[in-house]
């Protein structure tokens, strides 16, 4: 069975290195990098926008080149995240954490290798595992029904209460306050209108880009505008050899990344996804690593776990895609609905029918990171000197394409002002000290874990135990607790060794 | 014969300047500018790769001077997009697709809508709905389910299906009237994922669109029962072992009298002219001609009638008439 994958692989490498295919390659990445750059826009827009114009191609060179768009914005969505604090996409906000003030205090070319050196690990990680367990892996995916989905956020959700830095009763506002957000718009369950008070523009609910945008970008722009338009931190000196220094110093965190990589490939696999996979690496890197202490004021460790997990989830979540048809992300959405056009049909027959075109895609995974990793490693130092620009001419522009990048997700006015608001949301939030990680995360998985936790209540016709009912749920759920009740067992283990130790 | 050709041309074009004298400067109307191509529901459903596929052929057949793109406007399970069109009175550079949330989406939610509010351009097609079940079941047959469920008591099986108080609990209700038995309804977010749901076992039944499962039936890993329709669908291509689609019998046959068809029509703002409304009537008349359609036609096994005009708005009084019925019976209208 291996052996044949090989085999097959072999031959989607004489695909995907056709040199018409290459130059896709080329020109989705650098497009991707660019839409990632920009807030808002993202790449399931990107692809959008780009799916007809391959109407005309093979379908194998179509795919390939919007995968590369795919490839390329998630690059691009990690440098405004550590030169701005603005997080592209949702898995992107952890990346700030440890990002952002890297960038702060010089070293953004640093924080910038590391990321797309870490992206490039999480993505190969997971192509080499579809390559040698592509159908076992989507078997397992199908083990997933709401129950086992709910575990799976609450697990998210749970760690994050439980690892976080601020107090866990401020870690919980902040998250209620996200839900409460997430709650705004159509319910899906019972099909009724919740919290819109009768506005037509709050139909849709709050999109989660919108408030990234505000919460992040705005409320930073504001912090930074009270402290007198200074940008807080020495300009990067800019050094071509930034890319080797940081390379020497990854491998030491080899334990971070594989411990990534195996957490994003599950939460990829499962339909989870690759927002709760970077929070939950990043807090578990936080628990584990002995430098944990210092997460959140610029250590690389923390760059790296979550790009890792990120990535390495994204790639994985093409496998359900492929294998049983259904999208993973937006853009693997649209991804999909790409498929249908060129007369492929996802699901289990594709391996089998389409081989060529499956092992061409994934071939073409291999050579697009490899080609994307290339381009934009040489473009740190580039990236890393627009922070040598004054802030009082950066700042203006940031705002302007925050706004465009606000208006483009819904075509919307009204979305722009809701920007806004959340932007001063934001700055009185981090004034009091509230995280907003929680409250961002809350607003992207709130709304799919209410809907999991009622369709499995719909199901076991309300009874609670059927988050008990399997091996895998109670196995998951399980891990949620320990998770969140994490600090009151760290505190009972340090009492127990009679205090020897300070708990870490 | 080049003679004749030669006076043949001169002949048209002498009788195409007297037309173009004698005909108002309206009666040629096109697009000026790109055209919004609005999507009441959310990206990879049957509404957007219908929408997305237009898009696709008019752009490769090169059908319209201008572009057509695509928005996806679902919030409020899509009121936000009828209420979009609804609000550009005399815009022609906008038309929407519609499902059958059409009719649903005002009655469930109280959006202040009807699609006598929009212009109706032409019903594309109608799509078709199936009784599903895991094919590791024992049930072969829609006979077989049914005894099953009349066996068992209320609410043992569950029926899984897209959204809520929409076109597939609409089903569920009408089937649970047939059999006198209640079934328990999962509402997902899409068909795909119903699917899905439905190959892991973790619903027993679901009424995808052929399109939504037709990829799980090809791996055997689903098996349709009996289709929604008053005959049998008319497409003889193998699709698991020796069955096709022509193979599935009607619902109706099988003892479950139960209808439904879910329209996909494109409707444009209110106060459009007559001759705007033609355009597209006519566009996409020649877009029902392409192979690309054709295929999408036999992939999805659509229903392929084509309305225009007044015979489709007598056909959209009478599905109103209808979804009001059927949602008055099941309790699902708002303020209820």
């Amino acid at each position: 069975m291996i052996v044949d994958n090989f085999i097959n692989l072999y031959h989607g490498f004489y695909i995907a290195g056709d040199p018409f295919n290459i130059l896709l390659m080329v020109i989705g990445i650098l497009l991707g990098v660019i839409i990632g750059v920009l807030p808002g826009l993202g790449g399931a827009n990107g692809v959008a926008i780009l799916l007809p114009l391959t109407f005309s191609m093979s379908p194998t060179s179509a795919i390939i080149l919007l995968t590369c768009i795919y490839w390329g914005a998630l690059f691009g969505g990690a440098i405004t995240s550590v030169l701005f604090n603005i997080p592209g996409e949702p898995w992107s906000v952890a990346t700030t954490f440890d990002g952002h003030p890297m960038a702060r205090s010089g070293r953004a070319g640093e924080a910038l290798t590391a990321a797309f050196t870490s992206s490039f690990v999480g993505a190969f990680f997971a192509i080499v595992m579809i390559t040698l367990i592509a159908p076992l892996v989507a078997q397992f995916a199908l083990q997933f029904g709401p129950a086992e989905k709910f575990a799976v956020y609450f697990l998210a959700f749970a760690s994050f209460v439980g690892m976080s830095k601020e107090p866990p009763a401020k870690t919980i506002v902040s998250m209620m306050i996200g839900f409460a957000l997430a709650a705004v718009g159509l319910d899906m369950v019972t099909g009724q209108l919740r919290l819109t008070f009768g506005v037509t523009e709050l139909l849709n609910g709050f999109d989660f880009l919108i408030a990234v945008i505000g919460l992040f970008g705005i409320g930073e722009i504001l912090l930074t505008m009270e402290e007198g338009l200074e940008f807080r931190g020495k300009a990067a000196k800019i050094d071509p050899k930034v890319v080797w220094k940081t390379w020497k110093t990854l491998p030491k965190y080899w334990a971070t990344s594989l411990r990534s990589c195996i957490i994003g490939c599950w939460m990829g696999i499962t339909p989870a996804g690759a927002t709760p996979a970077s929070f939950m690496a990043y807090g578990i890197a936080k628990r584990v690593s002995k430098n944990g202490k210092n997460f959140g004021n610029g250590e690389i460790e923390g760059v790296v776990a979550p790009e890792t997990a990120a990535h390495a989830a994204g790639t994985a979540a093409m496998l359900p895609m492929l294998a049983l048809g259904v999208p993973g992300s937006p853009t693997a959405a649209v991804l999909l609905g790409g498929l249908l056009i060129w007369g492929l049909q996802p699901g289990p027959m594709l391996f089998v029918e389409q081989a060529e075109f499956v092992w061409g895609l994934i071939a073409s995974m291999y050579l697009g990171n490899v080609v994307g990793l290339i381009l934009v490693l040489t473009t740190v130092p580039l990236f890393a000197s627009i922070l040598r620009i004054p802030f009082s001419i950066i700042a203006p522009v940031i705002l302007v394409i925050c706004a465009i990048g606000a208006y483009t997700v819904n075509n919307n006015v009204f979305d722009v002002l809701m920007m806004m608001v959340f932007g001063v949301l934001g700055y009185l939030l981090k004034k009091t000290n509230y995280p907003l990680a929680p409250l961002v995360l809350a607003i992207v998985l709130g709304d799919s874990a209410e809907e999991a936790f009622r369709q499995s209540l719909l199901g076991s016709g309300g009874s609670l135990a059927v988050f008990w009912s399997n091996p895998l749920v109670s196995t998951i759920m399980a891990l949620g607790l320990i998770a969140g009740l994490w600090p009151l067992i760290a505190m009972g283990f340090s009492k127990l060794r009679g205090n020897t130790t300070q708990p870490a | 014969m080049k003679h004749l050709h030669a006076l043949g041309l001169g002949a048209v074009t002498a009788l195409g300047m007297t037309a173009l004298s004698m005909l108002p400067a309206a009666a040629a109307w096109e697009p000026t500018k790109p055209v919004e191509f609005i999507v009441p529901a959310g990206t990879g459903g049957g509404a957007d790769q219908m929408a997305r596929t237009l898009q696709g052929i008019i752009a490769k057949h090169d059908l319209m001077s201008t572009q057509l793109v695509v928005i996806n406007k679902s919030g409020g399970a899509g009121g936000e997009g009828f209420l979009d069109v609804k609000s550009n009175k005399g815009n022609p550079h906008k038309i929407v697709i519609s499902l059958s949330n059409l009719f649903t989406t005002p009655l469930a939610t109280g959006i202040p809508f009807n699609w006598k509010d929009l212009t109706p351009v032409a019903m594309l097609a109608l799509d078709e709905f199936v009784l599903w079940v895991n094919a590791q079941e024992p049930y072969k047959t829609a006979q077989e389910y049914e005894a099953a469920i009349k066996a068992a008591p209320d609410n043992t099986f569950k029926m899984g299906g897209t959204g809520s108080k929409q076109e597939d609990q609409i089903i569920t209700v009408a089937i649970q009237k047939a059999l006198g038995k209640k079934l328990t309804y999962i509402p997902y977010k899409g068909g795909g994922e119903v699917a899905v749901q439905l190959v892991g076992g973790h619903i027993n039944s679901s009424v995808n669109n052929p399109i939504e499962a037709v990829s799980q039936w090809r791996g055997d890993k689903v098996r349709p029962l009996c289709v929604f329709d008053s005959k049998p669908l008319p497409y003889t291509d193998k699709i698991q072992g020796d069955l096709s689609w022509s193979s599935v019998p009607t619902c109706k046959s099988a003892g479950l009298d139960v209808e439904y068809l879910m329209l996909r029509g494109v409707f444009m703002p209110p106060g459009v002219t007559d001759e705007q409304v033609a355009y597209f009537v006519e566009l996409f008349k020649k877009v029902r001609e392409t192979p690309e359609w054709k295929q999408l036609m036999k992939d999805g096994a659509f229903n392929q009638t084509f309305m225009a005009g007044d015979e489709f708005k007598a056909w959209l009084d009478q599905a109103e008439t209808t979804h009001k019925g059927l949602m008055q019976e099941a309790g699902f209208i708002a303020g209820n």
